[in-house]
């Protein structure tokens, strides 16, 4: 079967998700892109977006909406191209309209997974939830009309798992996005023992068109993303409670480690906030489900059970915007956090400048994030930053240097264990699906 | 042709030219709309000429308010800028691009017709949609007929054309230096002018930039970059035509003011190709008349304001002009002469890709520079006006080169 083949017809699990709808909106842009070339204008292509709430369906369909519009607008030279026959369509935004409409055309909202059953390719972006998965795959092999392959979002459980369980023969492999799908470029792909080649050079293929930085993961739970974003979460949530002790409470902590993480280390957000952006809740599911799998050693936050108890769970509304977890949010900044004694959120306001005070001050050659990470002298200014902060003793400077080399030791086990193939796939899953500036196996702090 | 009668420019002023590179922009924040453009620019202009009680009549140039505005009947907001103008005789003039220079031109038509004061305003509102819908509108200026054919981004892939049509016969490594400097030399006089859109660029190396930055055809255009096109502006500029009965009765002396020497428009039919994409002919044409009309050759100018709408089209206008030998202009211009240290210091307050390209108002912010530059009033971005050339220049241009005016000024 020829790729355009496969994906002529196509379902997405979980596709008004936060993953789902990323996933739906990149294969109907390339489906609706294959369907505009003069060899397939003549055949359907039918994506099936599958979710259980009809109400998170309609907010797709409006999100779809307008991201396949800011796409055109990015490549209507392109698509001037591809409507060159089309005497009707003269202006740019005839054009555009025509291809959201063509792209929108392809896809079919719905809540039932029956539709699954006449697809040559099935998305899971489902719940993180191994048993749940492998009763869905079961149920659309067992009553396809084709002949399915599945692909799956999981970010923590291992491929080979789902294969064996749900007894896919190998039609199966682990193409796991990160979030944004539609932004972030990595994709980390996974074979299950099993899995079959042209399955693979499938996934390659279609990696490709969708311009994605692949890096193959072997099949080891949680991978290599969540193999060095869980050991690093909690790591930031121990120290913040062994820093608990030294400032008094549990908020000061919470706030210094995410200042460290996000400010001294220089990353996208503080590891705080990442664990809220990723969901508490579902932290706490993926290591969960990730320690059975790992030897010598015990993946598991107490403090992430507690807060999820507490009902503080994290995540996402489906506008996008960011739930209160350990941080509260207000116009996505952060201004207070939960303390789990006294059961309530704490203004950052009141304790900010002392816990500043006793972190000490920052380089005076130090820049954020979003100043560095874009520019083409990043390595100089990283370099002049991290060497002066090599020097100093401050609290913050210190906590940094502690903190870099834990990351830096989970890179390591990573390569060392074999989930990674190299170091510069450690280092690239956190440049491209992370935004990190740097990755874990660095030189920068001595 | 050569005024029968003394004609005059007086009391320019220009608003911001705003978009992208002005610290002002913010693409998500609501922006001023037409009626504020105009109100400022005209009413700036009332100011230095005694109020709307010594105007006899007005006009506006515009290109698309129709399309980017949804606004029609241009004539209707000349007394909003001061009840003085109410029941006056008003007009508005679309050229494209040439549509200031259209102003300028009705505004000594005006005069020659017997008024003492016209006021000319030219603006464009264009930030009211995205750049990739804004090439729609803007392709308007071209021949319908040709847009199905045409780039999405239609007039940067027309001027991408005759880019590479001369890279074809001259060489492209001369005109990418020769483009470069001209896009360094737009940034340094923008700089100097806080109106400019460019005013707070701060470009270490603007040549260098300009020169690294290879077009991208899959994403833009083949044989342009960035750097070689004006943005999206939104802006206004006016200034007062006026007789020497006019001057008097604003109680100007007339050595503040600028003389017109001699004014052309020329226009070339729309629905045909340009016989040789390596030359600007009706651009040609029309300067050189205008040149002739006044008596004298392009050497004897001080300074000019051409319509740099792409740095491509400034190098053809050097050429056209005869500044330079066909081919020669991309030289001519790397050499530093069009500089505002050499020996024609050209678009001094940044032209079109410095100080911006509101488009209907373009024409009429060239005729405001000269005379700011003629009568010594151009502040920062003054350059020498040298005594045994004492004359400026304006060249407008509206579409691929069809809709031309060419004016040329002494101090009065």
């Amino acid at each position: 079967m020829k790729y355009e083949e496969r994906l002529q017809n196509v379902t997405v699990l979980g596709a008004a998700g936060k993953m789902g709808s990323g996933i739906l909106l990149l294969t109907a842009v390339e489906m609706a892109d294959l369907s505009l070339l003069p060899e397939n204008k003549t055949k359907t292509f039918v994506l099936n977006a599958v979710d259980v709430s009809d109400e998170a369906l309609h907010g797709l369909m409006g999100y779809l909406r307008t991201q396949v519009r800011k796409l055109a607008e990015k490549k209507t030279v392109l698509l001037r191209k591809l409507y060159a026959d089309r005497a009707d369509l003269i202006e740019n935004y005839h054009i555009i309209d025509e291809y959201i409409f063509d792209v929108m055309n392809i896809v079919r909202p719905v809540n039932a997974l029956e539709v699954a059953y006449n697809s040559h390719l099935v998305f899971e972006a489902i719940k993180e939830d191994p048993a749940l998965k492998v009763k869905i795959f079961t149920q659309i092999k067992n009553n396809s009309n084709v002949d399915p392959w599945f692909f799956t979002n999981t970010s923590s459980i291992p491929i080979t798992e789902l294969d064996v369980k749900a007894e896919l023969g190998g039609k199966v492999i682990g193409f796991h996005f990160y979030n944004p799908p539609a932004v972030q470029k990595l994709v980390e792909v996974i074979r299950a023992n099993g899995t079959l080649d042209e399955v693979n050079e499938f996934a390659m293929t279609y990696a490709k068109k969708l311009r994605k930085v692949v890096v193959p993961s072997n099949d080891y739970a949680g991978f290599i993303g969540n193999g060095h974003f869980m050991r690093d979460a909690l790591y930031g949530m121990q120290e913040a409670q062994r820093l608990s002790v030294q400032f008094g409470g549990f908020v000061q902590g919470v706030y210094a480690i995410n200042k460290v993480t996000q400010d001294f280390l220089i990353r996208p957000m503080g590891i705080f906030q990442l664990i809220d952006y990723v969901g508490v809740e579902v932290c706490s599911y993926i290591m969960s489900v990730m320690n059975p799998y790992l030897e010598n050693e015990d993946l598991h936050s107490d403090l992430l059970d507690k807060m999820v108890a507490q009902g503080i769970t994290g995540g996402q509304y489906s506008s996008g915007t960011q739930k209160d977890g350990f941080l509260k949010y207000e116009k996505g900044r952060p201004v207070a956090i939960w303390d789990v004694d006294a059961k309530k959120y704490i203004d950052i306001a009141g304790f900010a400048a002392e816990v500043d005070n006793q972190l000490g001050a920052m380089p005076t050659s130090w820049k954020p994030w979003k100043a560095i990470n874009f520019s083409g002298t990043k390595a100089a200014t990283l370099e002049t930053i991290f060497t002066e902060m090599s020097t100093m003793t401050n609290l913050g400077a210190s906590l940094s240097k502690a903190y870099n080399k834990r990351s830096n030791e989970i890179g390591h086990l990573l390569n060392d264990s074999n989930v990674a193939n190299s170091t510069d796939d450690v280092n690239t899953v956190m440049l491209t699906g992370f935004y990190h500036a740097y990755g874990p196996i660095n030189n920068y702090l001595k | 042709m050569k005024p029968y009668k003394k004609v005059y420019m007086y009391g320019g002023y220009n608003t911001i030219s705003l978009g992208t590179g002005r610290k002002e922009f913010n693409p998500k924040v609501a922006r001023p709309g037409i009626e504020h453009y105009i109100k400022e620019a005209g009413q700036a202009v009332l100011a230095q000429i005694g109020g709307a009680a010594n105007v006899d009549d007005g006009v506006i140039g515009n290109f698309m308010a129709a399309r980017f505005n949804n606004q029609a009947n241009l004539p209707g907001f000349l007394p909003m800028i001061d009840e003085g103008l109410s029941m006056k005789y008003g007009t508005s003039v679309e050229g494209a691009c040439g549509s200031g220079g259209l102003a300028l031109q009705t505004g000594i038509r005006n005069i020659l017709a017997g008024s003492d004061v016209t006021l000319a305003l030219g603006f464009e509102v264009q930030n009211t949609v995205k750049a990739i819908y804004g090439a729609d509108i803007l392709a308007g200026a071209g021949w319908y007929q040709k847009r199905k054919e045409g780039h999405a981004y239609f007039f940067p892939g027309q001027f991408s054309d005759r880019a590479g049509a001369y890279f074809a016969k001259y060489g492209k490594e001369n005109a990418r230096k020769g483009m470069s400097r001209w896009f360094a030399n737009a940034m340094i006089n923008a700089r100097l002018d806080p109106t400019a859109q460019e005013y707070h660029n701060t470009m270490p190396n603007p040549y260098e930039a300009c020169l690294a930055a290879e077009p991208n055809g899959r994403a833009f255009v083949e044989n342009l970059n960035y750097f070689d096109c004006s943005k999206v502006s939104d802006g206004a500029s006016g200034i007062a035509v006026c007789s020497e009965e006019g001057l008097k009765k604003m109680g100007v002396d007339k050595s503040e003011a600028v003389e017109i020497v001699s004014f052309v428009q020329s226009v070339r039919d729309i629905t045909k190709d340009p016989t040789d994409l390596t030359e600007l002919e009706a651009i040609k044409y029309c300067a050189n008349k205008a040149l002739e009309e006044a008596g004298i050759t392009v050497h004897q100018l001080s300074t000019a304001e051409v319509h740099d709408c792409f740095s491509i089209a400034g190098i053809l206008t050097v050429e056209a002009l005869g500044l330079a030998a066909p081919g020669k202009g991309c030289d001519y211009v790397a050499e530093g002469n069009t500089a505002r240290d050499g020996i024609m210091p050209i678009n001094t307050s940044g032209g079109l890709i410095g100080w911006g390209h509101p488009t209907g108002g373009t024409g009429v912010h060239q005729a405001v520079t000269i005379w700011q530059q003629l009568t010594g009033k151009a502040g920062d971005y003054q350059v020498e006006i040298h005594k045994d050339r004492p004359y400026g220049m304006t060249i407008n241009m509206g579409g691929d080169d069809v809709t031309i005016s060419a004016i040329v000024y002494k101090r009065g």
